[in-house]
């Protein structure tokens, strides 16, 4: 029986425990809202990692983990643009500029980081190919899947637990009335600013969520942690129905932005 | 009913007043996130610093609220300039007018802000109320700006001057519109 459904009933992690028990071999597709992944595995472990938004090409990935500098990747690309990875990792060693070791241990870091962003989300259509075999033109690795269905377990229970805590994201949230005193000794993260920026009495954590274009996790994980450190409160969205769209300035015509700083202009002036 | 969201930045140097001049006016108290100064060199000038950004908002009505984003001044934290320049109205550049040491940067970070977006910005001559404020022409020269570029006096704890700051720059945004440049 093919194995598909959506991860809303079967987990990313049992997925990872059937693929593991089975020692599977074929490709994971996965499509959640905002992102479309394949993971392959061989015989149980995995080989291979790729979100489609994301270029996965072995200098792209040297460059995002460091192993490489901005010019050499600039170099790589402008004159072996055309040659595979395996060709490409061959020359890289043979060159000197990189070890084995190197860009195995590069490829594992991005294909964990492309595993435990997967862990995040809630919902989406997964299928396994079983006849979609790890890209042969693809530096493959071999990684044992315990210790990712370990971290995708406490990640579970972490959900979990904030969905208690947050239950409804059609909610609103508003800044906490108190003296800013503790606030002073909050240090926040550019995804915390992010949602911050959005936080207003009309706007469900909805809107915000998808506003900022997180998923359930990560907006859920950022809201509890202002909720606890203080910073925000968990409110009815004010007076009316929670149907406020956000729109970033500008806006398309010219004579809404020419309006828009009238009334900014007024405003300022009314302090 | 749509709620528009309106973003502009105060950038400057170290100590120049980004954190004042937005507490000035915002109808929020201001969350910052000020953290103990690790270099001694810093240390001297003040004793904590903003290392990620301030945050302030004014409430226009019930559809048009203007956010005011205060950047790190310590060049180690400037890898947050770039995020913050995505989609800013303008912005405003906080220049201490007693530290003449800081003038180079502040120019610095004025081109880098200017290659992130071409929006409309003034520099904001702060702490004019200082005995030992640099005239604001001196300053001008100093700082190598076009004749066309507002520089403006200003007192950062002051909201009158923070006010006229904030209008000169939305009429520069206002004129830079009408003129179909923006």
């Amino acid at each position: 029986m093919a194995l598909r459904g959506n991860l809303r009933d079967i987990t990313f992690t049992q997925i990872l425990n059937l693929v593991n028990l089975a020692h599977k071999t074929g490709t994971l597709i996965v499509e959640s809202p905002g992102e479309t992944s394949q993971v392959s595995f061989r015989e149980g472990k995995l080989a291979f990692a790729r979100l489609d938004h994301e270029n996965h090409d072995l200098p792209a990935v040297l460059n995002s983990t460091g192993r490489i500098s901005p010019t050499q990747y600039r170099s790589i690309m402008l004159h072996g643009s055309e040659i595979s990875d395996k060709e490409l990792g061959l020359m890289l060693i043979n060159a000197g500029i990189l070890n084995r070791d190197e860009i195995m241990q590069s490829l594992q870091q991005y294909y964990t980081g492309i595993i435990h962003r997967m862990f995040t989300w809630v919902e989406g259509l997964f299928r396994f190919e079983n006849d979609l075999l790890p890209p042969t033109d693809r530096i493959n690795v071999r990684l044992d899947l315990e210790n990712f269905i370990i971290e995708g377990s406490r990640q579970l229970r972490e959900w979990e637990q904030l969905q208690d805590e947050i239950p409804s994201l059609d909610m609103a949230l508003k800044f906490a009335e108190r003296t800013g005193a503790n606030m002073s000794k909050v240090n926040l993260s550019v995804e915390e600013w992010r949602v911050v920026s959005f936080i207003n009495p009309r706007n469900s954590m909805q809107q915000i969520a998808h506003a900022v274009k997180m998923n359930d996790l990560e907006f859920r994980r950022i809201i509890f942690g202002l909720l606890q450190a203080g910073l925000v409160e968990i409110v009815h969205p004010g007076g009316k129905p929670a149907i406020a769209a956000i729109q970033p300035f500008p806006a398309e015509r010219k004579d809404e932005q020419l309006s828009l700083v009238r009334r900014l202009i007024n405003r300022i002036r009314s302090l | 009913m749509t709620i528009q969201t309106v973003k502009m930045v105060v950038t400057g140097p170290f100590n120049a007043g980004k954190t004042e001049f937005i507490r000035s006016v915002s109808e929020i108290d201001v969350v910052s996130t000020e953290r103990k100064i690790s270099s001694i060199g810093e240390r001297e000038v003040k004793e904590s610093t903003t290392v990620a950004m301030d945050f302030g908002r004014i409430t226009v009505d019930d559809d048009l609220v203007l956010y005011l984003f205060g950047t790190p001044g310590q060049k180690r934290f400037d890898f947050m300039w770039e995020i913050l320049s995505e989609g800013m109205l303008g912005f405003i550049v906080m220049v201490d007018s007693t530290r003449p040491e800081t003038f180079r940067e502040a120019r610095t970070i004025l081109e880098t802000f200017r290659a992130y977006a071409p929006t409309p910005y003034v520099v904001a001559a702060n702490k004019q109320d200082k005995e030992d404020a640099w005239d604001a022409q001196d300053m001008r020269n100093a700082l190598r700006l076009d004749p066309n570029i507002k520089l403006l006096p200003c007192t950062a704890t002051n909201r009158e001057s923070v006010k006229n700051t904030l209008l000169e720059l939305l009429y520069s945004i206002l004129a830079g519109m009408e003129a179909g440049e923006g």
